[in-house]
């Protein structure tokens, strides 16, 4: 056991460390308010969350990764059950109060088993990856990593919390590029997300359809494939309309407040500019540790949970929020490293699709924060207030941790030492 | 491709990633310093308006006095409660809140809510005038509603309530209408500004400046602090302004008033124009209106058709009667056509014959043959139709048009009337055509009847002319006019003739019950037709009538005749002059009648106009006008 420590990795251990470290202070600092709220004291449970967290991160590293791929399958199988579960018995709490995303035993709330969910397809999806031979080369190879991330997406997207499917996405994407797939594959698998979008414009989608065109000629997949992806993308235009009908109304204001967040001001683009000012008026240097006017005035809306990085931004500024990004880009690029020199393709597509997630997590969150992003309610790792996730973090954190201590033990040398 | 996991091609797929997390985050960190620094003072502005609530301080309204520096309009400590919700939903709930302690019904809740509506970012307004108890209640449950603002504000009061209510108007709220005038441009959602009467007219001086505090709130509408957030623009009061009016004298008049009875009293100054008194009856007691009247309050005030709103004084037009006698002599005298001696062709046997219509006398039973004084006393219809007729009705329209009874007098009161008369003969060929009419309107109008509709200030105005030396003094309350320019333009024996026949009056004419013993009054009395009821009833008069200090008129409405009026007067008179008035008030008030002869048609049938609607129309608003006679 003493060699295992020895041999942790001193990167991933300190940034971790220092994010949970600068995400507790910024969290006892949200519940800094005027008026006493629920999120006052929250820091103490998030504390308790973490001493958990560590005990899960512990758990993990312990698992070798052939322990671990063993149990793939059936983590995937009892996650999937678990969110089939959670349709029919789920709870809205919180700041997803209109989902169904918590799973409760007699009013105890356990958990969002959507985030756990994450790291199952991550394991899933590695798994059958590294059993390629050769990376997928047609979209008829892509027919299962699709089914084994369908299943637990839709399931995600029926809760609703589109913030997690679109999680999903990501990771599915930077997987399938780590494993060698060509990018124009992912283009045509992905195009019909574009075209979903531009639709909401005819010329734009116009042109979306005649430059998709013109990239099946030149690179000549198979003739059905080509098919089905020019269908995909014109059938993407013609449900554009009914599919926004279908979205909720708050899921439309979200889009729509993206674009312009004076469409409704006091309420869904309430979030976006009040936390636009908290940020803008932090400056360079910010208003001081627990200072922050507007969220101790309680203007800022979710200040412990998806808004808690513009109480960063509006109390230590500029500069605050550089530490926290430099942070999290110093987590990135040693998971990245970690994947780099993974023993085996498993190992290092977990690895790897952790990055993913986090990855999408942090831009996404810290995004939307300034208008950059629409708003989707996911947490920022190591700083939002939730149990669930941080515990996923440090899953998988465990993980990655342990697959540097492989590659370590295993003597390995990167090509450019 | 045959080994995606192979070192160097996780070396390029490697360093590719590592390019788009350095990218993606350059992207944020540009969107952060863009916000963060580039945006700083924008949003730090916002970030201090978010949470600074600006909360009016109303300026106190500058006092009203009367002439002795005797208060007519002050102010008084009162609590404003009002509530600063981010949301209907949640003022609603705030206001279900406090309903309870409050007393406040769903049409209350619906109107402050519609309130806040208009202005949403300003508190609402719950209630203008809140006693010490319910303030008490609030205060201790202040904790648990979010959002509750009590202040102190200075609160409009009239100590004699009812007594000047006309004379001094109402405050209220400025209505939509009003802020977009430019007078009121400017002014707040809320601010209060004077609804009529003097209120009205001095508002400008009156009103004041509001000034300005500021509070932290939270986003929830919860005070935070109270004090320091930001430096505070204290209010100035408006300027008091000091009127004419003797309240010693307004209180009076409303006191001997008769009870339950609609009419008008206006006391003046005959040298100098001002009014010492002006009194409407029935009114209304000012206060109430404070912070909004109740609805219970205003209904019964609306609904009431005696219209207590309508200023009888200056807002309402009656056909003058015999008083109008006054001005025909005058202009008469003025012309050189009679002198006080001078007696009529066909003396008073109960009527006079002009071409195929009989022309009444009040009193049927004749006046026989009389001097211009005599007639004056008498108030006989038989001498003044033919005074009328010897005048001509081109010098009669003339001159009076000249002396103004065609225009108002312009008291500084919001809304006086003006009166009615025929500009030239014009009017009557306009009005019925050529031809189809006849001279024998000259008349009617010689006996203050036909086309003729006066306000009691402008018959005041006639009778402070005689008062004085024949020129005009216009009224005013607060601020001395211009002197106007028309003058009766007679001799001061020809003054001296008119005020002893109006002391003949007073002596032993038609208003016989009304002289008092120490001092002599000179009056007139008159009766106005009404086709509606029985006859208003006028009388003015001054005193001393050797050197007037005082012009009283009065006009009460379905008071018969003139005569029942003259007590009244006197005792004004007797009151201001310091006279011992247990003689007036002790006086019986039986009188015989004056001159109330009906009205003869001297207008071929269809071409007759519809005579000048003299009643108070409850549900036409304050405005008493002749609309329907045909122009």
């Amino acid at each position: 056991m003493a060699g295992r420590v020895q041999g942790l990795d001193r990167s991933l251990v300190t940034v971790t460390l220092l994010l949970c470290a600068y995400g507790l202070a910024t969290l006892y600092s949200a519940g800094q308010t005027d008026v006493p709220t629920v999120a006052t004291s929250i820091w103490h449970k998030q504390i308790i969350w973490l001493a958990l967290g560590v005990g899960a991160a512990a758990f993990t590293f312990r698992l070798s990764p052939r322990m671990l791929e063993w149990a793939t399958p059936y983590v995937y199988g009892i996650i999937s059950f678990i969110l089939m579960l959670t349709l029919v018995i789920g709870r809205g709490a919180g700041t997803a109060a209109s989902e169904k995303s918590w799973i409760a035993i007699g009013g105890l709330r356990l958990g969002q088993p959507a985030e756990l969910a994450k790291l199952a397809v991550i394991l899933m999806l590695a798994r059958w990856m590294a059993d390629q031979k050769e990376p997928p080369a047609t979209l008829r190879k892509l027919i299962v990593p699709c089914l084994i991330l369908g299943l637990p997406f839709l399931l995600v997207v029926l809760q609703p919390d589109l913030g997690s499917a679109i999680v999903f996405i990501a990771i599915f994407f930077a997987m399938l590029a780590w494993s060698g797939t060509k990018m124009s594959l992912l283009i045509m698998l992905g195009s019909p997300a574009i075209g979903l979008i531009l639709a909401f414009s005819t010329v734009a989608w116009g042109a979306w359809i005649v430059l998709l065109f013109g990239l099946l000629l030149l690179w000549r997949p198979y003739v059905w494939e080509g098919l089905a992806v020019m269908l995909g993308n014109i059938a993407m235009g013609v449900i554009a309309l009914p599919f926004w009908r279908h979205l909720a109304p708050y899921q439309q204001n979200r889009l729509l407040v993206f674009l312009n967040p004076d469409v409704d001001p006091r309420a869904t683009g309430w979030h976006v500019i009040q936390s636009k000012v908290a940020i803008g008026s932090g400056g360079l240097l910010g208003k001081g540790f627990t200072l922050g006017t507007q969220k101790r005035l309680a203007f800022l809306p979710a200040q412990h949970t998806d808004f808690i990085f513009s109480v960063v931004g509006e109390e230590l500024g500029f500069i605050g929020v550089l530490l926290a990004l430099v942070l999290f880009v110093w987590l990135l690029l040693t998971l990245v490293r970690i994947a780099r020199r993974a023993t085996d393709p498993f190992t290092s597509l977990c690895v790897l699709g952790i990055a993913g997630m986090i990855f999408t997590h942090v831009v996404e969150n810290v995004g939307m924060t300034v208008n950059l992003l629409p708003i989707t309610g996911i947490p920022l790792p190591f700083f939002s207030y939730g149990g669930s996730f941080l515990l996923t973090c440090f899953l998988a954190v465990g993980i990655c941790l342990r697959v540097a201590y492989e590659s370590r033990q295993s003597g390995y040398i990167s090509p450019g030492q | 491709m045959s080994a995606p996991f192979h070192p160097f091609a996780l070396d390029r797929r490697y360093r590719l990633v590592r390019w788009v997390v350095l990218l993606v985050f350059a992207v944020l960190i540009v969107a952060f310093f863009r916000t963060q620094i580039l945006g700083y003072s924008r949003y730090r502005l916002q970030s201090e308006t978010n949470r600074l609530k600006e909360i009016i301080l109303p300026a106190p309204r500058g006092l009203i006095l009367d002439r002795n520096g005797k208060v007519l309009a002050e102010n008084i400590p009162g609590y404003t409660i009002s509530l600063l919700p981010d949301d209907t939903a949640k003022l609603r709930s705030r206001l279900l809140q406090i309903a309870p302690l409050a007393d406040l019904d769903s049409d209350g809740i619906d109107r402050v809510l519609q309130r806040f509506l208009r202005a949403p970012y300003q508190p609402a307004l719950v209630m203008a005038n809140a006693d010490p108890d319910l303030v008490a209640k609030l205060e201790e449950r202040r904790l648990n509603i979010p959002g509750l603002f009590i202040q102190a504000e200075p609160r409009r009061f009239y100590p004699d309530s009812i007594a000047a209510a006309h004379l001094l108007g109402t405050v209220g709220e400025v209505t939509e209408d009003e802020r977009n005038s430019p007078r009121y441009a400017g002014l707040r959602l809320g601010a209060l500004v004077g609804k009529n009467g003097l209120e009205r007219q001095y508002d400008d001086s009156l009103r004041g400046q509001d000034g300005q505090r500021f509070v932290e709130v939270s986003a929830v509408g919860r005070v935070v602090r109270e004090v320091g957030a930001a430096p505070t623009l204290p209010p100035v009061a408006g300027a008091t302004i000091r009127t004419t009016i003797d309240l010693d004298l307004q209180r009076y008049v409303s006191k001997v008033f008769p009870p339950g009875q609609r009419g008008a009293l206006i006391a003046m100054n005959p040298n100098t124009g001002e009014v010492l008194a002006l009194y409407s009856a029935p009114g209304y007691d000012p206060n109430d209106f404070v912070g909004g009247v109740d609805p219970d309050t205003w209904k019964k005030l609306n609904d009431n058709p005696a219209n207590p709103f309508f200023d009888r004084a200056i807002q309402a037009r009656y056909p003058p009667g015999s008083t109008w006698k006054l001005l025909v002599a005058s202009i008469g005298l003025r012309r050189g056509v009679v002198t006080m001696n001078t007696r009529m062709p066909i003396p008073c046997t109960g009527g006079l014959q002009y071409g195929n219509r009989y022309f009444r006398c009040w009193e049927p039973r004749g006046h026989g043959d009389l001097t211009l004084a005599q007639a004056i006393a008498q108030s006989c219809d038989v001498y003044f139709y033919q005074l009328g007729l010897k005048l001509g009705l081109t010098s009669l329209l003339e001159d009076v048009n000249a002396l103004g009874f065609r225009s108002r007098t312009g008291i500084d009161l919001p809304g006086e009337i003006t009166p009615e008369f025929p500009g030239s003969t014009e009017y009557y060929d306009r009005v019925y055509g050529p031809r189809h009419w006849t001279s024998a309107v000259t008349l009617n109008l010689a006996i203050g009847q036909g086309e003729n509709a006066q306000s009691l200030i402008d018959m005041v105005r006639l009778y402070q002319m005689l008062a004085s030396d024949g020129k005009s003094r216009a009224p005013y309350v607060v601020h001395p006019l211009p002197t106007p320019t028309e003058d009766l333009d007679l001799s001061q024996d020809q003054i001296n003739g008119l005020r002893k026949a109006m002391i003949g009056v007073v002596e032993q004419g038609t208003a016989r019950a009304a002289r008092l013993g120490d001092i002599t009054i000179a009056g007139k009395t008159g009766t106005a037709q009404n086709p509606h009821g029985p006859n208003h009833g006028w009388f003015i008069a001054f005193a001393p009538a050797d050197k007037p200090q005082i012009v009283v008129g009065a006009i009460v409405e379905f008071a018969r005749e003139g005569p029942y009026v003259a007590p009244l007067v006197t005792r004004v008179i007797a009151r201001y002059l310091g006279v011992d008035s247990t003689l007036a008030s002790n006086a019986t008030f039986r009188l015989p009648a004056d001159s109330a002869p009906h009205e003869v048609r001297t207008l071929p049938p269809g071409a007759e106009p519809t005579p000048f609607d003299t009643t108070t129309k409850p549900d036409s608003g304050v405005k008493l006008d002749s609309t329907k006679h045909g122009r």
